[in-house]
C-alpha cells in the first residue's frame, strides 16, 4: 500500500483537470460531457491552459507538491497529442510536480493509435485508464459505448507498446440482461490482459440519462422490494418488454464473484470497487478517501482545498468568458462551502470506511484532537455488534473497517456516520 | 341603536349543499344591506379561518347583523346566522336553526339537489322554519332552473315556482332575495318582560373577554349586569357586555331583547359552561322551562394522538388544552401506548373534525405527530354484567369475559346518478349496509337509504362513494343507535411483538381481509432492514396473515470520486433525514404514517 497516507497531509495536493468532451455519450453516463467541435476545444484548452497557470500562483497552493495529476472527462483521449501537451506543460510549469507522480489519463478504446499513445508517454502520462465496461458486445451496443471487445484488445495492446506500465481497465456488473456467466468472460478477459488496475462497478442508474427514462422505475422498484418476484405485478407491468436489470441476489454474486475471481489472479481488493496489483493502487483517488486535498481544474472540476469544497462553473458559456483575472480571484467557482469540523469528522468516516484498510482511530485523534470513541463510540458499538465493523491491530496500529456483509450494505453503515 | 321594532328583524340562516353558493350569496346580501362596500369585501367574508378557506367550507358558525331598506321604504334588521356544511357538525347546525325563523336554501341550478341539501332542509322543517328556494348559478350553461325548481317541489314539497334566479358571484337578481326575505321570513314573537329565555347556539373564546356567547333571546331581556345562569351546565355569571355581529367585528349595545341576535360575554373562562343548546336565564327571574334540543355533545370517533418526540408531550397537551377552549366538541384524555409511548386519546365528532384538529397542531403550534387509526366506540357488556363504553381497542377485555358486543349504526342517505346505483349498492353492500329503500329524484338522479355500521364508513367510505360514483355521489348520516355485532380485536404483530397502536376491532367476518390488506400495506411502509421483517395479523393469539419484508442484502455506492462527495453526503443526509419520521418499535423502525395509513383499504 502506498505511503501516501504518511506524507504530511498539508503539504500535498492532487490535481484534476476536466475534459468534457465525448463523441458519444453513453446511455448511463451522467458526467460533464457532450460533443464539441474542434473550435471549442481548441478555445477551451486555451482557457484550461488559462486557468492552470493562475491557479498555480494562488497563495493556497504555493509551496505544495503536487504528487498526482488526474485528466478525466468525458474523454480526454479525444484531445489532440498537442492539445494534451500544452496542458501538461501548463501543469509542469506551474505547479510543482513531485518527479514520481502518478500522471493518469483516462481513454476510450478504439480512439488512438500507437503515435497517440507514444505521445502521452512523452507529455509525461504514466497510466492509462480504459473503459471495457464490459467483453460482450451485445452489452456494449446496450450501453451506448462505440467501440468493441476486440476494439478495446487492440487499443490495450497499443497502450503497453507505447511504454504504459501502469494500466487500469473499468469492468461494469449489474447491466440489463447481464447474467453471472456473461460477467464472468468479462472479468476473464480484463484479468487475462493483466492490467496493473481494475475498477469494476455496480451499473447505477443516474437521473437524467437515457437509462433513467427506461431503467428507472425498475431499479427503483428493485432497491425496494430486492427481487423481481417481490414486486407487485401492476408495477412490473410498467416496464415488462425491458431487459431486465440483475435483482438483488444476482447483483450480490456478480459483486462477490469479482473479488473471488481478480484475487485468484493477483488482484488485492483494496477499496469498495476498486482492485489493484500489489503497489499498484490509484494514488490519486486513494487521496480522495484519506481527505488529502486536491485541486479541479476545467469544467464542473470539485475542489477540496484548505478545508473548503467548490467547484468551477458547469457552464462552457460562463467559462469561456473568464479572464486571467477571474482565475485569478477565484471566480470561476461556484458552491463554495467551508467544511465545518463536523463535515470534516463525518468525512473522515464515511470515505475513509471506503478503503477495505479502514480507519484509523490514532489518525482521527491527531486530526481532530478527541478520541473517535468520543464521538462515535455508540455507532461504533451497534455497528460491531451487527456484524458490520470490525477492528483490528491495537493502540497506534488499530484500525476500524468494513466486515464482509458491512461492505454489502456500506450506504446503511456509512450513514451513520453523519453526526 | 334605537329601540328595535320586534316586526322588523328577520333572524334567518343559508342552508345549501357544499359549493352550491352559500357563502358567496351571505357576501352579496352583506354588501348589499349597507354594512360593507363592495371594495372593502375580502371575498366570502364570513369564513374568517384559513383552513376554512382551503376547504371552502364554513368551519365556525358565526353570524352578520346588517340593515335593508326594502322597497316598503322601511328599514330591516337581518340577522344572516352562518352555519356549519358538514355532517361531522350536524349537532351545531340544528342548533343555528333553532336560533331563526326562517332559511333560504340555496340550491345550484345546474346540479340541483343533493343528498346534503335534503338533510339540512328536513332538519330546518323539522324546526317549524319556513323555507323558500333560490336557485343559484344561473348564469351558467349548464343551469336548468325549471328542472331543478321541480325537483324542488317534488322532492322537498315546498313551492318554487316563484324562488328567485339569481346568480350570486354577479349579483343578478340577489335583490329579489332580499325582498323575499322581508315578506317571507315571519317576524320573531317573544315577550321582552318575560323572564329572560335565550338560546345559545355558538360561542367563541376570546384571551381578553373570556367566552363569547352567541345567543337568540327568545323572550326577556339582557343587559349588561344581567345574572345570568346557563340551566343545563348550571353555570353563573354576571354579562359583562352585549352586542350584535358586524361583519367580522362585535359591536356592543345597550341590550338584547326578545326577537333579537347577538353576543354577550360574562367573563366566562370554560367554554364547556357554555355549551350549544343550553339556555341563558336569568337567575334571580328564571324561566319556567329551558328550550328544548339540548343535547350533551358525544364524540362519535376516537383515535390516538403522540407526539413523535416523546419530550413533547406537555406541549402536545398544551395544544390540545388551548384547542379545547374553542371546542366543546373536542375530547381528550390521556393514554400510554407500549408502541407509542405517553399520548392522548382524542375523542371527534367525525373524521373531518380530526383531520381539522391534526392539521391545527401540527401547523399552528408546530407538533409532530404519531396519529392512530381512528375508531368508533364499542358497547362492550362483560359477563359479570358491567358495560364498557370502549374508545381505545387495546383496552379490550380478555374474550372470556366478554358477553356480547355492539357497535354504532348510522342511517345514511345516499345521492347519486342512476347509473352508478350497483355499484354503490355494492359498496354498501360490502360494507355491510341494509338496504333501507330507494326513490328516484328525477330519471337520472337516485336517493339510496342504508343503515350502516359507522366503523365501515368513517375511513374511506366517503372517498370510495366517489370514486366508484366518478364524483356524483354525496351522502349525508345520522347516528341511529347501537346493534349487536360479532367483533373481533385485530392485533398486528412485527417482527413477533405486537404492536398495540396498531390494533383495532373489526367485523368477525372481515377480519381475515382486513388483516390481509393490513399486512400488505405496512410491507410497503415499512422500509427494508438488515434483517426479515415478518409482519402478521392475529385474532385471539391465531395468525391469520402474513407478509414478510426482506431483508436488504445489498446498498452500496459503487463510485465516489472528488466530484461525487458533495452528492454523496446528500444522500446519506437524506436518509438520516428520513429516519426523522420514523418511529422505533422494538428493532423495527416504523414510519409515522404507517399508523394511520393501513386504514386506507380501498384501492381501485
Amino acid at each position: 500500500m502506498s505511503d501516501l497516507v504518511k506524507r504530511n497531509e498539508t503539504e500535498i495536493l492532487e490535481l484534476y483537470l476536466h475534459i468534457p468532451f465525448c463523441v458519444w455519450k453513453c446511455s448511463y453516463c451522467d458526467f460533464l460531457s457532450f460533443p464539441a467541435s474542434g473550435e471549442i476545444r481548441h478555445a477551451y484548452v486555451d482557457k484550461l491552459v488559462q486557468e492552470i497557470r493562475e491557479c498555480g500562483k494562488r497563495p493556497e497552493t504555493a509551496g505544495r507538491t503536487v504528487a498526482t495529476v488526474f485528466l478525466g472527462g468525458g474523454t480526454p483521449s479525444l484531445l489532440e497529442s498537442e492539445e494534451t501537451e500544452r496542458i501538461l506543460d501548463a501543469v509542469g510549469t506551474s505547479f510543482s510536480v513531485e518527479k514520481e507522480a502518478e500522471i493518469t489519463m483516462e481513454a476510450n478504446p478504439g480512439a488512438f493509435d500507437g503515435k497517440k499513445a507514444r505521445h502521452w508517454r512523452k507529455a509525461g502520462i504514466n497510466r492509462l485508464s480504459l473503459g471495457l465496461q464490459s467483453a460482450c458486445d451485445a452489452e456494449l451496443e446496450r450501453l451506448g459505448r462505440i467501440h468493441t471487445g476486440r476494439g478495446f484488445l487492440e487499443s490495450f495492446h497499443l497502450a503497453r507498446e507505447a511504454g504504459f506500465e501502469n494500466m487500469n481497465v473499468d469492468l461494469m456488473s449489474a447491466l440489463p440482461g447481464q447474467t453471472t456467466e456473461s460477467f464472468l468472460r468479462t472479468l476473464e478477459c480484463a484479468a487475462e490482459l493483466s492490467p496493473e488496475h481494475i475498477s469494476a462497478y455496480s451499473l447505477i442508474i443516474e437521473e437524467g440519462t437515457p437509462f433513467y427514462e427506461s431503467y428507472g422505475a425498475m431499479e427503483a422498484d428493485l432497491e425496494r422490494f430486492g427481487e423481481y418476484e417481490e414486486i407487485p405485478l401492476a408495477r412490473r407491468a410498467r416496464y415488462k418488454d425491458l431487459l431486465p436489470l440483475p435483482g438483488e441476489e444476482a447483483d450480490r454474486e456478480m459483486y462477490h464473484l469479482t473479488k473471488a475471481y481478480l484475487r485468484e489472479r493477483g488482484y488485492e481488493r483494496y477499496e469498495i470497487s476498486n482492485y489493484a496489483k500489489p503497489g499498484r493502487e490509484c494514488r490519486h483517488n486513494i487521496g480522495y478517501w484519506n481527505g488529502t486535498d486536491y485541486l479541479g481544474l476545467g469544467l464542473g472540476a470539485s475542489s477540496l482545498l484548505a478545508g473548503s469544497r467548490f467547484s468551477v462553473t458547469r457552464s462552457l458559456e460562463t467559462y469561456l468568458k473568464l479572464t486571467p483575472e477571474d482565475f485569478r480571484t477565484g471566480r470561476q467557482y461556484i458552491e463554495t462551502s467551508i467544511l465545518s469540523e463536523k463535515e470534516r469528522m463525518e468525512e473522515f468516516m464515511f470515505l475513509g470506511l471506503r478503503l477495505i484498510r479502514g480507519v484509523c482511530p490514532a489518525e482521527f485523534a491527531e486530526r481532530f484532537g478527541c478520541s473517535m470513541e468520543s464521538v462515535y463510540g455508540q455507532a461504533l458499538l451497534k455497528l460491531r455488534e451487527e456484524g458490520l465493523l470490525a477492528l483490528s491491530g491495537e493502540g497506534e496500529r488499530e484500525r476500524i473497517f468494513l466486515t464482509e456483509p458491512g461492505l454489502d450494505v456500506s450506504n446503511y453503515v456509512l450513514a451513520k456516520f453523519l453526526l | 341603536m334605537a329601540i328595535v321594532d320586534q316586526s322588523k328583524i328577520r333572524n334567518f340562516c343559508i342552508i345549501a349543499h357544499i359549493d352550491h353558493g352559500k357563502s358567496t350569496l351571505a357576501d352579496r346580501i352583506i354588501e348589499m344591506t349597507g354594512l360593507l362596500t363592495s371594495r372593502e369585501m375580502q371575498s366570502q367574508v364570513l369564513d374568517n379561518m384559513d383552513l376554512e378557506r382551503e376547504r371552502g367550507i364554513t368551519i365556525k358558525a358565526q353570524s352578520v347583523r346588517t340593515v335593508y331598506k326594502a322597497k316598503d321604504g322601511e328599514e330591516y334588521i337581518f340577522n344572516l346566522i352562518d352555519t356549519p356544511g358538514h355532517v361531522d357538525f350536524n349537532y351545531e347546525v340544528s342548533r343555528s336553526l333553532a336560533a331563526c325563523d326562517g332559511a333560504i336554501l340555496v340550491v345550484d341550478a345546474a346540479q340541483g339537489i343533493e343528498a346534503q341539501t335534503l338533510a339540512n332542509v328536513y332538519l330546518a322543517l323539522d324546526h317549524d322554519l319556513d323555507v323558500f328556494p333560490v336557485l343559484n348559478k344561473i348564469d351558467l350553461p349548464s343551469a336548468e332552473p325549471e328542472r331543478v325548481a321541480a325537483e324542488i317541489e317534488d322532492v322537498i314539497g315546498i313551492e318554487a315556482a316563484d324562488a328567485p334566479r339569481i346568480s350570486a358571484k354577479t349579483g343578478l337578481n340577489v335583490e329579489e332575495v332580499l325582498e323575499q326575505i322581508v315578506e317571507r321570513i315571519p317576524a320573531p314573537k317573544g315577550d321582552p318582560d318575560a323572564p329572560l329565555q335565550a338560546l345559545i347556539f355558538d360561542s367563541l373564546y376570546d384571551s381578553y373577554k373570556g367566552v363569547i356567547v352567541f345567543c337568540r333571546i327568545k323572550n326577556g331581556t339582557i343587559k349588561k349586569g344581567t345574572p345570568v345562569k346557563m340551566m343545563a351546565t348550571g353555570a353563573t355569571a354576571d354579562v359583562v357586555e352585549v352586542g350584535y355581529f358586524g361583519a367580522g367585528q362585535f359591536i356592543p349595545c345597550e341590550s338584547l331583547s326578545a326577537g333579537m341576535v347577538g353576543y354577550m360575554t360574562a367573563s366566562i373562562k370554560n367554554v364547556r359552561d357554555t355549551m350549544v343548546g343550553d339556555t341563558i336565564t336569568n337567575r334571580e327571574n328564571p324561566c319556567a322551562e329551558p328550550l328544548p334540543g339540548y343535547k350533551k355533545v358525544t364524540p362519535m370517533v376516537y383515535c390516538g394522538l403522540y407526539p413523535a418526540d416523546g419530550a413533547k408531550y406537555p406541549d402536545l397537551r398544551d395544544a390540545l388544552e388551548k384547542l379545547q377552549l374553542n371546542d366543546a366538541s373536542l375530547f381528550f384524555e390521556p393514554e400510554t401506548s407500549i408502541a407509542l409511548g405517553f399520548g392522548f386519546r382524542c375523542g371527534f365528532l367525525g373524521l373531518l373534525h380530526l383531520d381539522i384538529i391534526e392539521e391545527r397542531l401540527e401547523r399552528e403550534y408546530n407538533l409532530d405527530l404519531v396519529t392512530t387509526a381512528p375508531g368508533v366506540v364499542y358497547r362492550v357488556h362483560k359477563t359479570n354484567g358491567e358495560m364498557i363504553e370502549l374508545t381505545n381497542p387495546s383496552n379490550l377485555p380478555d374474550p372470556s369475559e366478554i358477553d356480547y358486543m355492539e357497535e354504532p349504526i348510522v342511517s345514511a342517505e345516499i345521492m347519486v346518478t342512476t347509473e352508478f346505483v350497483g355499484a354503490i349498492m355494492t359498496l354498501c353492500q360490502e360494507r355491510r349496509g341494509v338496504y333501507l329503500g330507494m326513490e328516484y329524484i328525477e330519471t337520472s338522479r337516485a336517493l339510496l337509504r342504508y343503515e350502516l355500521p359507522l366503523n365501515e364508513i368513517i375511513y374511506d367510505f366517503f372517498d370510495a362513494l366517489k370514486s366508484r360514483s366518478r364524483g356524483y355521489a354525496s351522502f349525508d348520516y345520522e347516528l341511529k343507535g347501537y346493534q349487536q355485532s360479532k367483533l373481533v380485536k385485530l392485533d398486528i404483530l412485527v417482527n413477533r411483538e405486537e404492536v398495540d397502536a396498531l390494533s383495532f376491532i373489526v367485523f368477525e367476518d372481515s377480519a381475515y381481509e382486513r388483516g390481509r390488506k393490513m399486512c400488505e400495506k405496512l410491507k410497503e411502509e415499512i422500509p427494508r432492514h438488515l434483517f426479515e421483517i415478518p409482519i402478521q395479523a392475529a385474532v385471539g393469539g391465531k395468525i391469520i396473515a402474513r407478509e414478510t419484508v426482506k431483508a436488504m442484502r445489498k446498498d452500496v455506492l459503487a463510485k465516489c470520486y472528488g466530484g461525487d462527495i458533495s452528492r454523496k453526503r446528500k444522500l446519506l443526509e437524506k436518509q438520516k433525514e428520513g429516519k426523522k419520521r420514523m418511529r422505533q418499535i422494538g428493532n423495527v423502525e416504523i414510519p409515522q404514517k404507517a399508523f394511520m395509513s393501513v386504514l386506507k383499504l380501498d384501492e381501485e
